[in-house]
């Protein structure tokens, strides 16, 4: 059973609240083996079960059914103190009535390291989150970035195998979570520590990780790398909730899939099931419905233009379900632009429509 | 005057009328001259104090220090402490029990914890007095199962006095304890021990700091009218060891002192306003 390149695998692993007809099954058969130095996110919509799993693993609750081993050891029944594991948690829960340097040198006092020890530890790890110069602070004297910091740094201090982190940049500002983002993943790839990330925003899923697993209704919907959850989807959640894919109802014919409105999208598949076609609203270039070629969808009409400053979208009618198309700004397909009421066509690029089991 | 400033005029009259006044008053007596049969002449006078620490000789006037009433002071502190410390130990799991139900059931178990205000003091303290006499229930029980050959002395002393102001603060404990405990944010403990704190750690380094706001309320609250409690020693105690309240008492019933009974007051006025100051300027520190 050792197996020294899995920092933590779960196997059949289930929490349920509650019994009876009552009984709510927060996570169900998940199986997951998270690999050492990775940077691994739990990705999934709220209420998915994300901070269950991390609990689970913290130790803080015990599942119902299945099994945690951590570097293959099997922790069922190891309380929180005892794991090699410690956490970021979602609204940081610094001691109130510790300064900044006490609470990140908590956990090595608890663990009744030498003084000296403690003081030389505190003070890296203060300079490692850049929070020097404030160690006298209290919490309530901190803002919310250095609160975040501070809550890094103390679950950093005690040398941790596996950082559990749950949706830690959420309560910053835009540009402080895009800097956060950067400075995490750095610091990730400098301790070698492995990070399990929990987080509902795509983007931050997409840039950080090594892998992804996608959760939804307390299962793994798909585990992959950003590149493979992005462009190869497995299901219409996944398409949907990652770059809000369009999802085209369609049924299979002899020369590909039928789509109402748009044509015929070469495909193989059993004659005359229900699929559904994924496509990226980037993926598409729209053209005047004039010059049709064969392979274009359409034609359709603009329904509305939405200018988002870095880009420019379309929503278009005509087909079983409105279809948004997404231009960058800039470039030669930035010149391009449509008004309501244009006709137009869409021309998809090479292997950017993926045809999924309805 | 703006109108809201005259809502306060019936608890700032309240105050004075029933606060400020009687201690102005208090603090006055004590430096008059006692009249024969009680009450006071208008006649300045330090001789109150004194006799707090000194014994004046009949015949030559002389002054030779007496301890007596130093020890009463001692003796009621200790008291007050004793019963302080057995509320904080009752009271803090039961505070924190209560916290953590459903807040369904937490009115319930607060509403429970105020029950005995229902009933007078007098009245409960005596048949606390009747629970404990030679004759009472535990002493019967106790000798009927055989466990005891004669009756164990549990009332007219100073066990009884304690069980007396522990059962009768036991809420003013209860109620501070667990308004902090209900603000007590549970994902510390959580952090405590993802942080490798043991269950004692938790207990001393994060849940008793947090709660200390509310544990010296609590303690002040069954402290300072411990220290001066008339009815327990009084009924409990069997008037045998005299605490400071019964003394008090005493100079205004049939000593007829009345301004060495208020300079005691005083004393014991003076002596709780410093500790709270004490206490106030330290949590004040604490929090700068
Ligand atoms: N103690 C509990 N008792 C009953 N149900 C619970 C309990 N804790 C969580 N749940 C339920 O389990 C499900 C998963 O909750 P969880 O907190 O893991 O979601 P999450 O993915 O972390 O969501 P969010 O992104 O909003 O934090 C939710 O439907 C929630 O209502
Ligand atoms: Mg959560």
């Amino acid at each position: 059973m050792q197996d020294h390149g899995d920092a933590c695998r779960l196997t059949g692993l289930g929490r349920t609240y509650g019994r009876g007809a009552s009984a709510h099954h927060a996570l169900g058969g998940i199986d997951l083996a998270i690999r050492a130095n990775e940077f691994f996110t739990l990705l999934g919509p709220s209420g998915c079960g994300k901070t269950t799993l991390l609990r689970l693993i913290a130790g803080f609750d015990q599942p119902t059914v299945g099994e945690i081993a951590i570097f293959g050891r099997n922790v069922a029944g190891m309380p929180p103190e005892d794991r090699p594991v410690n956490t970021v948690f979602q609204h940081y829960a610094l001691f109130p009535h510790l300064t900044v340097a006490e609470n990140v040198g908590f956990a090595l006092r608890m663990l009744g390291r030498p003084r000296t020890e403690i003081a030389a530890t505190v003070a890296r790890m203060v300079e490692l989150v850049g929070l020097e110069g404030m160690e006298k602070r209290r919490p309530d004297q901190l803002s919310g970035g250095q609160k975040q910091r501070v809550a890094l740094a103390r679950a950093l201090a005690p040398g941790p195998k596996i950082l559990l982190l749950d949706e830690p940049l959420s309560a910053l500002d835009a540009k402080l979570r895009q800097r956060m983002r950067s400075e995490l993943k750095a610091l990730q790839r400098e301790t070698g520590i492995t990070f399990v990330f929990v987080t509902h925003d795509q983007d931050e899923a997409l840039a950080m990780s090594d892998r992804i697993a996608v959760m939804q209704g307390g299962k793994v919907q798909q585990l992959g790398r950003p590149e493979e959850i992005y462009e190869a989807p497995a299901n219409r959640f996944v398409a949907d909730f990652i770059g809000g894919a369009n999802l085209i109802p369609a049924r299979m014919g002899p020369e590909g899939a039928v789509a109402e409105g748009l044509g015929t999208i070469p495909a193989t598949g059993t004659g005359g099931a229900e699929v559904t076609l994924a496509i990226r609203p980037e993926r598409l270039a729209i053209l005047p419905a004039g010059g049709h070629q064969p392979g274009d969808l359409g034609p359709l009409t603009v329904a509305e233009r939405i200018y988002m400053g870095n880009e420019l979208s379309f929503r278009l009618e005509g087909a079983a379900v409105p279809l948004h198309v997404t231009l960058p700004r800039g470039g030669l397909r930035g010149a391009l632009d449509f008004a309501p009421g244009d006709r137009v066509a869409l021309r998809p690029e090479a292997g950017a429509i993926r045809l999924l089991a309805s | 005057m703006k109108l809201h400033r005259l809502l306060l005029a019936p608890s700032l009259g309240t105050i004075l009328i029933f606060m400020a006044l009687p201690i102005a008053l208090t603090t006055l007596y004590s430096v008059l001259t006692p009249a024969q049969h009680g009450g006071v002449i208008w006649q300045p006078s330090g001789e109150a104090y004194v006799r707090l620490m000194f014994e004046r000789d009949i015949f030559d006037d002389t002054l030779s220090f007496n301890a007596d009433y130093l020890q009463i002071l001692g003796r009621s502190a200790l008291q007050a402490g004793f019963a302080t410390i057995l509320c904080l130990l009752i009271g803090l799991p039961t505070a924190w029990f209560i916290a953590t139900r459903p807040p369904a059931q937490k009115s319930l178990w607060l509403m429970l914890v105020t029950v005995p205000y229902w009933v007078n003091l007098l009245v409960r303290t005596i048949a606390l007095l009747l629970m404990l006499r030679d004759e009472g229930p535990i002493n019967g029980a106790l000798q009927s199962m055989g466990l005891t050959d004669g009756p164990l002395p549990l009332a007219y002393n100073n066990f009884a006095i304690g069980l007396g102001l522990v059962s009768s603060f036991l809420p003013f404990m209860i109620l501070p304890l667990y308004a902090a405990i209900e603000r007590f944010d549970f994902s510390l403990l959580e952090a405590a021990y993802d942080l490798h704190a043991s269950r004692w750690q938790a207990v001393w380094s994060v849940i008793l700091p947090i709660l200390r706001p509310g544990l010296i309320a609590g303690g002040l609250l069954v402290f300072i009218p411990g220290i001066g409690s008339y009815l327990a020693p009084d009924i409990l105690g069997g008037g045998k060891t005299l605490m400071l309240g019964n003394l008090i008492g005493m100079q205004f019933q049939g000593s007829r002192n009345w301004p060495f009974g208020a300079a005691l007051s005083t004393v014991l006025m003076s002596v709780t306003l410093i500790a709270l100051i004490l206490v106030a300027r330290r949590a004040a520190r604490e929090a700068a």
